[in-house]
């Protein structure tokens, strides 16, 4: 085929395989090289499609620019995890183009095809292939295009540095500048190209410095509440001081006063708008309000009581073999119940958002990490259509899933629209305390028998409170249950504050409760945790990774339990990657403080696109999951959240940090997997577990703070 | 109450009438438009809004306008010089020592000042000088060998 005749067949093939709007923003995206992609979707062959009404859509594509820079659009966010460089990572690499010539642009509703959101690791293991099927696509073009233009074969050629050379004669060559100057071809993904394999890459694989650090460093980097857009005033809402309060009577004829304040009000939603946010802040101190508040049902320590007291309807979401003939099989039964409280997101960044009403159009700046989702929510609350709503995701300072929901972007849009002007509304501290959709805390009681063997034999597992993600057992067990209530009887609603997704939601608490139990069982039967762990798990994929962690860690078995070393493992399985970590702890047993001297990590990612951005990542799990573990717990009362601060809600700081060593099984021909989550999950087991053998003292209820310290040594056998 | 306040800011005099409790921060973000201080917490306990007043460290959520008049303010916009990065800020890129990167301003002005005043700064005095400033990705390891390193760096161009 030569090279006019593949631009028209590209063009036109187009032409009638999008529907109308789609050809228009096609049409708008100018010259040069266009793949569009559909994440999720087997690619259907060309020509099955064709005459179908229902044609599959893309969600995202790349374009090779006439400059010979490449863009990938994408409605991923960067949160802090890094895809904007282990995308662009990807990308270069399947294009031999230099990393510094991709371009991402992320998280805009209007350059951006549709994406569900930004969480879960999904990024890595579902977007990335197919971007790297749409990259080496892209190639094969080029080369196709080069093969034309240099009058050369195509299997003589070769790419480097987005240069396209002769093999045998490397004076002969083009850029993919040159190729696509005066271009417009658009392709459409539908067959699997060839994409790399081991060996071949140049940069995945490789440790890569992130794209965004000198914008980070710098403070060039724009976040929601750095944008500034002419004629908007800054809103702060009134909290009110309780879950479920409403409003009485409300007297604003002091603010009313302010020069320069305008008192908003939709409802419940109460806010003083003003140039400057500080001002609007102090003005709010002036509002005369009074709240009904409803009745408190439980607070942070008679809520786990509550929940099992006044369970509803539960529901069995694994079992296998009999519980009872189980029973009947083991020598020894343990039996125990497990709690964890809630915890808040606490991301560095609060809510924030701007909204700006322009003719018959609203744009939203937001702090999300789902801004489809809330251009959806946004078109069904004002009844606008979604070529009318636009979402612009600047940088967004931390998510860890309290970001999925959009609260504070409804309450601006809905301040933009009744005071018609740009309202940008960023929540104070306390604002994200309050209205953060917090981990739901919960209950696990397990009940569970051991044979003589040391095997596993029935294992009854019953959650209050939260789901079951990371409930599923990777311990060969014939006879297990398990069961999840989250409803209470009379249809009373289980928590009084919001709660949501947070960084591998249901799985810490989950493995906690799993992993301590499974250290109880072992001291039971007198075996060594790891080995305990070996005995009842077959699977090959894990027991590599076993191994690989307690070989980096150095661990042995110890000639009594609890061995007073302060040593713990606890094993996890997370968006389909397994992992263990191993600790060294000291804890004083006067002050019950805890010291996690080192953290091992060991988990298999599959083909790791950037080690360096995979280590980050457990470094970064590791060191967060010290806070669930050790202090991060929100205190309330009924609807009153108490913890509304850095002050009484403990963050972790730079002396808590442990020894962190990492271990990536070398897995590259298996599929990439995301490493945002799974390593988070094993704090809570592998500190418990640690602690117990250190002193004895079993902890059942997580944050282990001081005083849960103390009360478990005083108390311990 | 209004009054008219005069301080050098990155180097260049500043002057601007406004009330005179209003704090450092929201007047850097609004009124002079430098957004690289952040807002974190509102109470100096995260060190988001962390800048330099006359080489000390100072938490700018907190401060009132009025006691930085005739003062010498750096803020992170004026740590690079020409284009070029400063070597804390060099450090940081190269160890990767930031995610999200919204607490990273406040983190390499309380390094600059910590270095300031300890340019060989042993590890433990340099966790205990960053201990009040709050990191929620957990960048913590990395942060501590940039500036690390930037101490190095320093030493060897002073």
């Amino acid at each position: 085929m030569n090279e006019d005749k593949l631009q028209v067949a590209e063009h036109g093939h187009d032409e009638d395989i999008y529907p109308l709007s789609r050809r228009e923003f096609l049409q708008s995206l100018g010259s040069g090289i266009v793949i569009f992609f559909a994440v999720g979707q087997v690619p259907t062959a060309r020509g099955q499609s064709r005459g179908k009404k229902e044609r599959p859509d893309f969600n995202a594509y790349l374009r090779i620019g006439e400059d010979g820079r490449v863009t990938c659009f994408t409605g991923k966010v960067e949160l802090g995890q890094g895809p904007i460089t282990s995308l662009a990572q990807t990308l270069a690499d399947e294009l031999d183009v230099p990393l510094e010539s991709v371009d991402m642009v992320m998280g805009d509703t209007d350059l951006c095809p549709f994406d569900a959101g930004t969480w879960g690791s999904m990024t890595t293991p579902y977007f990335g292939p197919v971007l790297r099927a749409a990259g080496a696509e892209a190639r094969a073009i080029l080369i196709g295009l080069a093969a034309v233009r240099l009058k050369v074969p195509k299997d003589r050629l070769a790419v480097k540095d987005g240069v396209v050379f002769d093999k045998t004669n490397k004076s002969q060559k083009v850029t993919y500048a040159q190729l696509t100057e005066g271009k417009k071809i658009q392709k459409r993904l539908e067959q699997e190209p060839q994409i790399k394999t081991v060996g071949q890459y140049n940069l995945i694989g490789k440790p890569v410095n992130r794209l965004d650090a000198r914008k980070k460093v710098t403070g060039e980097a724009k976040y929601t509440g750095d944008i500034r857009i002419a004629g908007m005033v800054c809103a702060k809402i009134l909290r009110p001081p309780y879950h479920g309060a409403k409003v009485k009577s409300l007297d604003t004829s002091i603010v009313d006063k302010i020069e320069g304040a305008q008192v908003v009000r939709d409802g419940e939603l109460i806010a003083v708008l003003h140039k400057y946010p500080d001002i609007a802040e102090k003005a709010l101190g002036s509002l005369q309000v009074e709240y009904d508040i409803p009745k408190a049902r439980f607070d942070d320590k008679t809520v786990f009581d509550y929940f099992v007291d006044n369970a509803g309807n539960s529901k069995v979401t694994a079992q296998g073999g009999n519980i009872e003939s189980g029973q009947k099989l083991a020598k020894y039964m343990v039996e125990e119940t497990y709690l964890n409280g809630y915890v808040s997101h606490a991301p560095m960044e609060p809510h924030a958002a701007l909204a700006h009403f322009e003719d018959n159009k609203l744009t939203v700046w937001a702090s999300t990490q789902t801004p489809f989702g809330l251009r959806r929510d946004l078109t069904r609350e004002l009844g606008m259509s979604e070529e009318n709503v636009r979402v612009i995701t600047p940088f967004v300072g931390g998510g860890f899933g309290g970001k999925i929901s959009n609260g504070q972007a409804m309450q601006a849009v809905k301040l933009a629209k009744i005071a018609k002007k740009p309202v940008q509304l960023v929540w104070t501290r306390e604002d994200e305390f309050f209205y953060d959709t917090f981990r739901p805390a919960a209950v696990v009681k397990i009940k569970s028998g051991i044979a003589d063997s040391g095997k596993i034999v029935s294992w009854n597992y019953d959650i209050y409170g939260m789901g079951s993600r990371g409930s599923q057992l990777f311990y060969d067990v014939p006879n297990h249950r398990t069961t999840v209530c989250r409803e209470l009887k009379n249809g009373e609603n289980m928590h009084t504050v919001a709660t949501g997704p947070w960084r591998a939601p249901d799985n810490n608490t989950n493995s906690f409760a799993r992993e301590s139990h499974i250290d109880v069982m072992a001291a039971r039967a007198k075996i060594d945790p790891l080995e305990f762990r070996l005995k009842n798990i077959t699977d090959e994929r894990f027991r590599r990774v076993l191994k690989a962690g307690a070989d980096k860690f150095g661990w042995t078995p110890a000639n009594k339990t609890p061995s007073g070393r302060g040593y713990g493992m606890a094993c996890g399985f997370d968006v389909n990657v397994p992992v263990v970590l191993f600790a060294e702890v000291k804890v004083d047993e006067r002050t019950g403080s805890i010291e996690v001297k080192r953290v091992v990590c060991a988990q298999d990612l599959g083909l790791v696109i950037n080690p360096e951005g995979a280590t980050i990542q457990v470094e970064g799990c590791i060191t967060m999951g010290l806070g669930y573990a050790l202090t991060e717990e929100v205190h309330f009362q009924g609807g009153d959240v108490i913890d509304m601060n850095f002050d009484s809600y403990e963050l972790p700081r730079f002396s808590w940090v442990p020894k962190i060593e990492t271990v990536l099984i070398e897995a590259d021909e298996s599929p990439s997997r995301g490493g945002g989550e799974p390593a988070i999950i094993c704090m809570g087991g592998v500190l418990t577990n640690a602690v117990y053998d250190a002193t004895g003292a079993r902890l059942f209820q997580i944050p282990m703070t001081p005083e849960r310290v103390r009360k478990a040594i005083a108390s311990r056998a | 109450m209004n009054e008219t306040i005069s301080f050098t800011l990155n180097g260049k005099s500043v002057s601007l009438t406004t009330d005179s409790q209003r704090t450092l921060l929201w007047v850097l973000r609004t009124d002079l438009g430098l957004t690289g201080t952040k807002y974190g917490c509102g109470k100096a306990m995260c060190g988001a809004c962390t800048v330099i007043v006359n080489d000390r460290v100072a938490r700018s959520c907190t401060l009132p306008i009025r006691s930085i008049k005739g003062k010498n303010v750096l803020t992170i916009e004026g740590l690079a010089k020409n284009g070029k990065l400063h070597p804390i800020q060099e450090a940081f890129v190269k160890h990767d020592a930031l995610q999200c990167g919204f607490c990273t301003p406040g983190m390499i002005l309380n390094a600059y000042s910590l270095l300031l005043k300890n340019p060989e700064p042993t590890r433990e005095e340099i966790i205990e000088g960053m201990e009040y400033n709050l990191c929620r990705c957990g960048a913590h390891i990395r942060i501590i060998r940039a500036i690390e390193t930037a101490a190095q760096e320093m030493k060897g161009a002073g």
